[in-house]
């Protein structure tokens, strides 16, 4: 009897210590918490749960329909093998390899042009911008089109200028520059827009200074613009290594991988192991390993390119 | 002199730009065998590329269902992400700091990696072949409550607090008086997101499988790569024409918004 009462009190005791407690938290926190609720429901079912999974499927064979198989580091053991995963990495070298220094260099060329006291520059802007906003499969049905070899208009140009026609999207050797060429076409707007910003933000003084000095163009260009814009040098490449490593919908449109795997890139590969061979296992293990690449990269990017500060 | 040679570089930058778009146009007006060569008149225009395009596959579902997938997604983030960066930016609560750190991660998170287990996740909830696996997934992002919550801490304090005095609910705050204060981050973030899912073409390759309910991109992808186009270069152009036109409206009016929205996220 006497227990009994005291578990009662206790009871009711320990219910007016959590009231209290969850009264003071939640006067504070329930409507921070309930306003983040989506974003941690998100979290949980569509990163969290995901990344999670992707673990599982690391050691197991699977084709979704059958049971899971384990396989152990068999995934892995495969990928050291499998010769199209390093091709598939190093089409992707190809390509940034092309990439980068023509995004760069044309980007920071046209953003020149327009920071100079000119008109119309509004309209020049959005006309290098508009392959941007236009989707990729648009511009790679087009380009295909453009590249033909006997009927394209860039080799009727060439015959023009009396150069011999090329297999743009026929080689094994060009067709990842092509590729690379047309994605700078597309994307280069973006960065002229960036570099724009960035010279826009180099303090006109140093300029001046360095014009009492006498300093060359060539000069200037070296030592003030391009240390002042070296953050925006370093997103431009980050940026366009990562696009690099998300080709998917232009190979898979104009060369579907081909000629002899020569633009496989490594969504395209994960595609084609999922998608088309149902191996699951494998094809995360593929994004696995092609994320650290990233991960790898961008890193050993900050290190190269990033610059202490001027004094 | 100097000028000349200047303006003249910029403008042959610009038919670089252009030309393609043009050719592509006029190619799509002309009968098929006179598809080729730099000439972009026609010397007879006809619509036929168009009409085949039609009568081949649902394009016009394809361009609602992509409207919709797109409108209900942006809706979506900017409701949803405008309550979490706020609450991010704005509120005091425990753990907040945590969150803030989770979404930089995951923004940071290869897409490689999350694409596989993603497919089977919609597979274990069956939504492959339904809208769901095109929206809900992607209506809160990273991007966005970033972006907004950094909006947001700029609206000075006083604001809000007065508005709390006079009693107004967290709610009627987010959405009476810091959305009205805030239009251009949600431009920003509208234009962004809508692009994106509008232009998405690997997701909805993936988990949709019938023709009905493919999205706009989808669907032109698969009428090239799949040979329905017969190889009619017309019609593969006509297809993407019909792709690119209601961008291409849309950023001829709006052009300086998109080119700040997608410049400042650096999006493709």
């Amino acid at each position: 009897m006497l227990k009994q009462v005291r578990r009662t009190f206790l009871l009711i005791k320990t219910m007016k210590i959590l009231k209290i407690i969850t009264a003071k938290f939640a006067k504070n926190d329930r409507i921070g918490y309930a306003l983040v609720m989506p974003y941690i429901v998100h979290f949980c079912l569509f990163i969290a749960f995901p990344f999670g999974f992707c673990f599982v499927l690391l050691f197991h064979k699977w084709d979704i329909v059958s049971e899971m198989q384990w396989v152990g580091a068999g995934n892995f053991y495969h990928i050291f093998q499998d010769k199209l995963f390093f091709k598939a990495i190093r089409n992707t070298f190809t390509f940034l390899l092309v990439h980068i220094p023509l995004q760069i260099g044309i980007a920071l060329f046209l953003a020149e042009m327009l920071n100079q006291k000119i008109k119309f520059r509004g309209f020049f802007r959005s006309v290098y911008f508009m392959p941007v906003v236009v989707s990729g499969v648009v511009i790679t049905i087009l380009w295909d089109q453009l590249y033909a070899q006997d009927t394209g208009v860039i080799n009727m140009i060439f015959v023009q200028l009396g150069l011999p026609k090329m297999p743009w999207l026929t080689s094994p050797y060009l067709a990842m520059p092509s590729i690379a060429i047309m994605a700078t076409w597309k994307n280069v707007g973006i960065y002229v827009v960036l570099f724009l910003v960035g010279l826009q933000n180099v303090p006109k003084q140093l300029y001046e200074a360095a014009d009492l000095e006498g300093a060359s163009h060539w000069y200037k260009f070296s030592r003030i613009t391009l240390p002042m814009i070296n953050p925006t040098m370093l997103m431009v490449v980050i940026l366009s290594t990562i696009n690099g490593f998300n080709l998917f919908i232009e190979p898979y449109v104009m060369t579907g991988g081909g000629p002899m795997n020569s633009t496989l890139s490594a969504v395209l590969y994960i595609y084609n192991q999922g998608f088309y061979f149902y191996h699951m296992g494998y094809a995360a293990t593929l994004g696995f390993c092609f994320a650290a690449i990233v991960f790898l990269v961008v890193f050993l990017q900050r290190k190269l390119v990033e610059q202490k500060p001027l004094d | 002199m100097k000028k000349v040679i200047f303006y003249l570089s910029l403008l042959v930058w610009t038919i670089l730009f252009i030309y393609p778009f043009l050719w592509m146009l006029s190619a799509t007006i002309r009968p098929e065998q006179e598809i080729g060569g730099f000439n972009i008149i026609p010397s007879q225009i006809t619509f036929e590329s168009y009409a085949q395009v039609f009568a081949k596959i649902p394009i016009v579902r394809a361009f609602f269902n992509s409207l919709f997938v797109a409108l209900t997604v942006t809706t979506g983030t900017l409701f949803l992400c405008s309550m979490i960066g706020y609450a991010i930016g704005r509120l005091q609560f425990l753990g907040r700091d945590i969150i803030f750190y989770l979404v930089l991660i995951t923004m940071m998170l290869p897409l490689q990696i999350i694409l596989i287990p993603l497919y089977i996740l919609m597979v274990k909830l069956s939504w492959v072949n339904s809208y769901y696996s095109l929206i809900v997934p992607w209506t809160v992002s990273a991007i966005a409550i970033v972006m907004l919550r950094q909006y947001f801490q700029s609206i000075p304090r006083a604001l809000i607090d007065a508005a709390r005095i006079d009693g107004c609910s967290e709610l009627r705050i987010i959405f009476h008086i810091v959305w009205p204060i805030s239009v251009p981050a949600l431009i920003t973030v509208g234009i962004i997101t809508f692009m994106t899912t509008w232009n998405e073409v690997l997701w909805p390759l993936i988990v949709i499988r019938e023709h009905n309910l493919m999205t706009m991109p989808q669907l032109v992808t698969i009428f090239a790569v799949g040979g329905q186009a017969e190889s009619l270069l017309g019609v593969q152009l006509a297809a993407a024409t019909l792709l690119a036109l209601p961008v291409i409206i849309a950023y001829t009016f709006f052009q300086k918004y998109f080119i700040e929205s997608m410049a400042t996220s650096g999006l493709k």
